[in-house]
């Protein structure tokens, strides 16, 4: 039990010696007469947050059973995004699933992208060449970067500062202006496709990003200056939303919150994919599972994803970025629109969509936010039977209530930013 | 400013050059004072309320254009940004914020899917907010440029610039459910709501 | 080994296209399997990564549950899957006994699927509202639209309260129920719709 909590234990009514909260009905017992007023003093508060507030970070609604300024209990209420991605991705052909992905963790679009097609190339059995491994790697260290940029200004937002957001948002939008030029789009960037990519890089990109990797450090560097031994910050996130490593196993968390409670588990290392045994980077793996070290855990991913996209701009070889199968990937303009065989692979698979073999695949891959999986289960048919994202946010999620008891009302802002939660993948 | 010349005789409307050119003068003053500081209740649910942060930040400011100050509380909020898709879930919950924000109000409906329901046509998607709520402004997008929700909150200045406090055919009306919960007739909102384009033709192939 | 130790209780295995083996499992030894899973020394399926359902386009083939398990010490997955046949009760044992992590994820298999988990502490919908009617989204006999009109729907969704999604079990007043006004308890147990929830 932390510090807080045993203060609060000391000096609260309602909470006895372990710390656990006392259970008060919530209404007067009968028989105490007409009194409908509300006994403050003995009674506990249910008070929800949401789904519209701007510190829930999406729509997500908290009902919170409140003794005073503690919480007694948190129960989260889930579902007001569901958008039925599930379903629908049970009417699309497997390329025209990859707009939907865009869409379930819209911080890190091209990380999504990565994760879809990676397990659908492994359904279907196909082996993506040298240069379009590259340049996934450089996608999801990209949307790494973009991601946790997003939680850092948002976090600090929640927690009173509002500048880090600015400077955060700024490092964002220089993403932004490379993944427009790679895909066209901001945001909704669909950038691979079965077999390989969209598109490839065009000729500015190597040179605006490394200029990126070189100035990035800079603005980490600044907002470590502003936030990591500020008083304020580090009083309102050590200690806070503690969770051990044996209950994040069990709760099934992923990403920086088990790895910040101590569990040095990342999918990269542990189950490595995409080449990434062949890169040079460190997992950095927190002690305390509070607040203050996921905050520590995402900034340093930050600095090693920089470096590893310099690594990738390094050895980027050249090459198709598609896979030589003319089953799976449409053939040239040119060549579909002179060639009669050409042309006959792009109707079959603009018509009818590829074919997967019948089976199933599970791939996950290390999302921002966690262990982003795809399971594709297929019939032999070019929809798939299921697709199940294995939503890393939605799972890290279930451990709020375990993580906010005893703590104040404040602290439960702090570790609801802290879990890096964004909705659409939650809900789906 | 030049006023749509009026072809009919409309109630409220002094013939009087005087009246007419003094409510032109509190029209204008009103509607300046409305329109250039709009201040945006932000309903941000999926993608768009990304983009919707984007504009907010330093790049594309939208602070310089009168929405300095987000309101996150209705009561205090002019203009409701429906940013994102909004499941039926989600539904009762904005048209109780809409009827929570006082007048003058507006709403600007953000993105594709809060316009029409976006690539989402299946069981748990709400096929464009104008069903729930009145819409001045669709920005139309997946997600829109901060450029593009720029150009949509300027068109909503004009409107705005448009408007009459004399006249009750230009002001703005509730638009309250009515007894059955809902905001149009039934016919009209399964209209809006049918599937067109390309969504028709989902099970073409195996 | 698991063929070893359970015997009859395990269906076949085979190896899925990510060369991740898979187990089917009878229903009735779920749980044990389960336990011996994580609990044994030599196997300690210590995380859980996911709980999911599949149904087939076929109807003839069986729904299946299936569960993805890691050990996170010996770097080993396994897939342990249960078939139901739809047109048995869709009931299974819960592992939120063994994870925690199944909490949730259970909890959206019923939503979606309608399977029920024995033993889950609070087995509620959690993607839909508490007391959606048209049923279960993920079966296939369920259409893409839904199964009511667009104007139907709007009309449930608008007329739904959005504070009405407390359930009984969820809050202190399952123990203080018999305090409660009784048009307060009346309320609370029909829900927004004003009527009791159906069962699908």
């Amino acid at each position: 039990m932390s510090k807080r909590t045993l203060e609060l234990a000391l000096a609260t009514p309602g909470v006895d010696a372990e710390g656990r909260p006392a259970r008060i009905p919530l209404t007067t017992p009968p028989g105490a007469g007409e009194e409908r007023e509300p006994d403050v003093s003995g009674e506990h508060l249910l008070v929800n947050i949401g789904p519209q507030h701007p510190a829930t970070h999406g729509v997500l609604r908290l009902v919170v059973e409140l003794d005073g300024e503690t919480v007694v209990r948190c129960i989260p209420h889930l579902g007001y995004l569901h958008s039925g991605f599930e379903k629908l991705g049970e009417y699309r052909h497997y390329n025209q699933i990859i707009p939907l992905t865009d869409r379930t963790d819209y911080l890190s679009p091209m990380a999504n992208n990565v994760g879809m097609a990676m397990a659908a190339e492994t359904l279907m059995g196909i082996e993506i060449t040298p240069r379009c491994t590259v340049l996934r790697v450089i996608a999801c260290e990209m949307s790494r970067i973009i991601s946790h940029m997003v939680w850092l200004g948002t976090t600090s937002i929640d927690l009173g500062a509002f500048t880090p957001f600015l400077w955060a948002f700024q490092e964002r939008e220089r993403i932004y202006d490379l993944q427009e030029m790679w895909t066209g789009a901001r945001l909704t960037t669909s950038l691979t496709r079965v077999g390989g990519l969209m598109a490839d890089i065009p000729d500015r990109f190597v040179e605006q990003l490394r200029h990126f990797t070189r100035t990035f450090p800079k603005t980490l560097a600044e907002i470590d200056r502003v936030l990591t031994r500020n008083a304020v910050w580090v009083g309102r996130t050590q200690g806070v939303g503690v969770l051990s490593a044996a209950e994040a196993i069990n709760q099934s968390l992923s990403g920086p919150m088990l790895r910040a409670s101590g569990v040095a588990y990342d999918v990269r290392k542990d189950k490595p994919y995409l080449d990434y045994e062949t890169y040079d980077f460190e997992v950095p793996v927190g002690e305390h599972g509070d607040v203050y070290d996921r905050y520590l855990v995402r900034l340093e991913e930050c600095h090693q994803a920089n470096r590893i996209l310099e690594q990738a701009l390094d050895r980027l070889p050249d090459g198709p970025i598609n896979v030589d199968d003319p089953r799976v990937i449409l053939p040239s303009k040119t060549r579909a629109m002179s060639d009669m065989e050409a042309m006959i692979f792009h109707f079959k698979q603009v018509m009818e969509g590829v074919k997967a073999p019948v089976g199933e695949a599970y791939v996950g891959i290390e999302n921002p936010k966690g262990e982003l999986g795809n399971y594709f289960v297929s019939d032999g048919t070019a929809k798939p039977v299921r697709w199940r994202i294995r939503p890393p946010s939605f799972i890290n999620l279930s451990a709020l209530p375990k993580m906010a008891e005893g703590h104040l009302l404040s602290d439960l802002i702090a570790i609801n930013a802290s879990v890096d939660i964004v909705m659409g993948e939650v809900d789906r | 400013m030049k006023r749509v010349g009026a072809t009919q005789e409309v109630s409220g409307q002094s013939p009087n050059y005087l009246l007419s050119k003094f409510q032109h003068l509190v029209d204008w003053a009103v509607n300046a004072s409305r329109a250039n500081s709009l201040w945006p209740m932000p309903f941000g649910t999926a993608c768009c309320a990304i983009e919707f942060m984007a504009t907010a930040a330093s790049r594309y400011d939208f602070a310089r254009f009168g929405m300095e100050r987000q309101a996150f509380s209705p009561r205090q909020a002019d203009v409701l940004i429906c940013a994102g898709r909004l499941p039926f879930k989600l539904a009762p919950v904005i048209r109780r914020i809409y009827d929570q924000m006082p007048q003058p109000k507006w709403v600007i409906s953000m993105g594709a899917c809060a316009s029409t329901g976006g690539i989402f046509d299946n069981y748990a998607m709400v096929q464009g907010i104008d069903t729930i709520v009145p819409v001045d402004v669709y920005v139309p997008g997946c997600p829109p440029r901060p450029e593009g929700l720029l150009y949509g909150v300027l068109l909503l200045h004009k409107k705005i610039k448009g408007e009459s406090l004399f006249d009750a055919v230009r002001r703005r009306d509730e638009q309250p459910l009515d007894d059955k919960g809902l905001r149009l007739p039934p016919e009209t909102i399964d209209e809006l709501s049918e599937p067109f384009g390309n969504s028709v033709h989902q099970f073409r192939s195996a | 080994m698991l063929r070893a130790t359970f015997g009859a209780a395990i269906g076949r295995a085979e190896v899925a296209r990510d060369g991740e083996p898979v187990v089917f499992v009878a229903r009735d030894r779920l749980l044990a399997v389960m336990t011996w899973l994580k609990e044994t020394p030599d196997q300690q399926y210590d995380y859980l990564v996911d709980v999911t359902a599949v149904e087939f386009r076929d109807r003839e083939r069986p729904l299946e549950v299936v569960y993805f398990l890691r050990s996170l010490t010996r770097r080993a997955d396994l897939r342990v899957k249960v078939e139901l046949q739809p047109c048995d009760e869709l009931v299974v044992d819960s592992v939120w006994a063994l994870w925690h992590g199944a909490d949730w994820l259970e909890r959206e298999v019923y939503d979606m699927f309608g399977i029920s988990f024995r033993g889950h502490p609070d087995l509620r919908r959690i993607l839909m509202w508490e007391t959606y009617a048209e049923g279960y989204p993920l079966r296939k006999s369920f259409p893409l639209r839904g199964r009511f009109s667009r104007a139907e729907q709007v009309r449930q969704a608008l007329n739904a309260n959005p504070e009405a999604h407390y359930s009984m079990e969820e809050l202190s007043i399952a123990e203080a129920g018999g305090d409660l006004p009784d048009d307060m308890r009346e309320r609370l147990r029909r829900g927004e719709r004003g009527t009791i929830p159906d069962s699908e």
